[in-house]
């Protein structure tokens, strides 16, 4: 469906490089602002060490708030690098091509970050390793498996290390390609090591094709259990609007549309910063926008599907939460801007070929899908919390404090500075991806046939 | 080895490997042992809040100051919930203390990731202040909200010090706490029946909030004793649990208020706070 995006293997290689070997300006200037806003999170994290969480806006009864929210949506955007990098190998989608390292990369370091707050959320970080770790053998007090909480790690650190293992095997080539084109000695000594001896061989491009197709077919459960566990944080306790079984494919189809979303805007801004123009093409965005109508209305019916379940038992508690949630100011508020930046603005709009083609157009509508879904993940958290059961006396409101926006703020420069560092250091397009898409879509004549240059195995 | 020898000595390995087995329900609370309960009648009870401040002082509970009060930071293990009936000029105040509801089935302690609350075998809902990592899990999964978190270290005026009670930690920043039933006096009362050679009359044991109650509305005993004083109490017509509905199997048992002005009787009891939603 495409035509072919380079014409010529070393000026590709050129291209492709060009950002891990130049240092243009506005690196150290984003860079700095960023690091920035790190510095003033850490600061906000080591006075909560010292003091207690009094700086957050938590109080009786609700204790769980933005960063919380904060750390279900950062899971649901680090499943883009799967949805777009597994299934469309998988499926032998070409034009994912320039896609998947960039969609794969934000899944790291999202997923990285997402970490970190159920982690700074607790009361006393340092002693979590108790529900990460069985290690407390003599006295007998191992972490509760019942608890979700110990479901939450195994399932995460479980998806990092097989998405670190599923880029470093799609990253191999690639480094190999940065090594015999590195300026000096160190940096070709280190991108050799890295490269563990890739040379190239057939043998060692066979092992690389099936190592990377298992890895893909390995990680599409993983990527399903990930954010279903996510939703059981909330789905198996007994808060009213919580305790529902569709939580976990609703959160993971959610997890999809904003994740999705992320990628396609992650793309666009690369296509400029990195001066990718000639290969993210607006035929990717396009394809991209034609999977996000279908994830974006699975994902409304699934959210139909919720509400209809709270209001089909007629159970009062769960009834009073989600009018709570769609009808009482401020939280209406909040409903009413998430359903239209989720989907009633970028959906329809996604119909019309122009928008999906346009650069612009695509970058504030997937903003929009994400200011929106991370509002979902608000309105599904707190208004919950705030009227937990018959017991009007302990109803209380939630607002977030100054330091809860500094998190959340940080939350987002940590995940682009991540991302920024590593399309420094190592080569943020699949260099040898492309180009085989490229071998593959070459043609030649024998003859008078007009034969593919060569053959799908 | 024949299938069935080889399945139970493949249960005794995993066990083993796993090193302790999972309480299951079935094992909590046992029916033969203790089962320590409440009785609170609300016929008696009228809101004086002394309960509220016996268990401040026995328990080391920080102070409420009103800036904690304002900022729904207070730490009450034990409070009077307060809620209006009628209209006015015929408007009631009805009052309800509410607790740590002890519960057999506890919505808490499924969801804590590092055992810090767990069902002993004495039928207390216990925390386990060392082992808690303050993610604050059970005080959303509670139904009646009776966990608190302690966001600092508490700190007392200089001339309480001698007021702090020597048998109750008291808790850091960062972790959850709520009532014990006061399980420093369980203790004590089963060192001293254990040294007289005895059992545990029943009485002996009173927490802080059912010692002060000036209407004796607070009844503190075993559920398992047949012929204690709470036992006798639970029978009574009047008996509800709080939010019956979730399931939690509440070792506080709640007497319903006697309401000689009341129109109709409504079919069932209890569920009093949840009709009187403002």
């Amino acid at each position: 469906m495409q035509e072919p995006v380079v014409s010529d293997t070393r000026t590709a290689n050129r291209e492709l490089l060009d950002f891990v070997f130049s240092w243009p300006k506005w690196f150290f200037a984003v860079g700095g602002a960023l690091n920035g806003l790190l510095v003033a999170a850490v600061a906000v994290v080591i006075l909560m060490l010292m003091f207690g969480l009094q700086f957050l806006g938590y109080s009786h009864p609700v204790y769980w708030g933005f960063l919380i929210v904060n750390f279900v949506f950062w899971i649901g955007v680090s499943h883009a690098g799967i949805m777009v990098s597994a299934i469309l190998r998988l499926t032998q989608a070409e034009w994912r091509r320039p896609v998947t390292r960039a969609a794969e990369v934000l899944t790291i370091f999202s997923l990285l970050t997402a970490v970190q707050f159920p982690l700074i959320h607790s009361g006393r970080p340092w002693r979590t390793m108790y529900w990460t770790f069985p290690y407390d053998w003599n006295r007998g007090a191992w972490p509760n498996p019942r608890s979700p909480l110990v479901w939450d790690p195994s399932a995460i650190f479980t998806y990092l290390t097989s998405t670190i293992l599923f880029v470093y095997v799609a990253l191999l080539p690639d480094l190999a390609l940065a090594r015999d084109r590195a300026p000096n000695r160190i940096s070709r000594a280190i991108y050799g090591v890295l490269a563990l001896g890739f040379r190239g061989t057939t043998r060692q491009w066979r092992i690389q094709a099936i190592a990377g197709l298992l890895l893909s077919a390995i990680i599409l459960p993983i990527f399903v259990s990930v954010h279903s566990i996510v939703s059981w944080d909330f789905a198996v306790t007994t808060v009213p609007g919580w305790h529902n079984t569709v939580f976990a494919p609703y959160f993971v189809i959610g997890a999809v549309h904003s994740g999705v979303s992320a990628v396609v805007t992650v793309m666009i801004v690369m296509r400029y910063a990195f001066g990718l123009k000639r290969f993210i093409k607006r035929d990717h965005i396009d394809s991209l926008a034609r999977l996000l109508i279908v994830v974006a209305t699975v994902w409304l019916f699934f959210f139909m599907l919720d509400l209809f379940f709270g209001l089909y038992g007629t159970e009062p508690a769960e009834v009073d939460t989600w009018q709570r949630r769609l009808v009482e100011p401020p939280w209406v508020v909040i409903a009413i801007t998430f359903i239209i930046c989720a989907y009633v603005i970028p959906v329809p709009m996604w119909l019309f070929r122009g928008v999906r083609r346009s650069f612009f157009w695509m970058f504030v509508t997937t903003i929009l899908v994400n200011v929106g879904m991370w509002l979902e993940r608000y309105m599904v958290v707190v208004p919950a919390l705030e009227r937990k059961s018959g017991l009007t006396f302990t109803y209380g409101d939630y607002a977030p404090s100054l330091s809860e926006f500094i998190l959340v703020a940080a939350s987002f420069a940590l995940v682009i500075l991540g991302f920024l560092t590593f399309a420094k250091l190592l080569p943020i397009m699949p260099a040898a991806d492309i180009k085989e898409g490229q071998i593959l879509a070459d043609r030649i004549k024998v003859g008078r046939a007009n034969v593919p240059a060569a053959m799908r195995e | 080895m024949s299938n069935a020898a080889h399945e139970s000595a493949a249960r005794a390995a995993a066990v083993g490997a796993l090193g302790q087995t999972i309480p299951t329900d079935a094992e909590v609370p046992p029916s033969d042992g203790t089962r320590w309960g409440m009785v609170i009648d609300l016929d008696r009870c009228t809101g004086c809040q002394a309960c509220v401040v016996a268990c401040q002082a026995e328990n080391n509970i920080a102070l409420n100051e009103e800036q904690r009060v304002l900022e729904r930071r207070a730490k009450t293990w034990i409070r009077i919930e307060r809620y209006w009936e009628g209209e006015f000029p015929n408007a009631k105040a009805r009052f309800i203390p509410v607790l740590c509801q002890h519960c057999g089935n506890a919505p808490c302690e499924t969801v804590c990731p590092v055992w810090a609350t767990y069902h002993n075998p004495e039928g207390l809902n216990v925390q386990v202040y060392n082992r808690c990592i303050g993610t604050r899990f059970c005080a959303n999964g509670c139904p009646y909200s009776v966990r608190y978190f302690n966001f600092w270290n508490p700190e007392w005026p200089e001339s309480l010090n001698n007021q702090l009670n020597p048998d109750v930690t008291v808790r850091s920043k960062g972790i959850i706490e709520k009532c014990t039933f006061c399980v420093q006096r369980i203790n004590r009362a089963q060192v001293d029946a254990k040294t007289d050679g005895r059992e545990v009359a029943d009485g002996e044991v009173q927490p802080a909030c059912v010692q002060s109650c000036p209407t004796t509305a607070l009844t503190f005993g075993d559920f398992n004793d047949e012929g204690s004083t709470v036992s006798r109490l639970a029978e009574s017509e009047r008996r509800y649990t709080l939010l019956e509905n979730f399931g939690t199997d509440p070792g506080v048992v709640y007497l319903k208020k006697v309401d000689p002005h009341a129109e109709a009787p409504e079919g069932g009891h209890g569920h009093a706070p949840a009709e009187d939603r403002a």
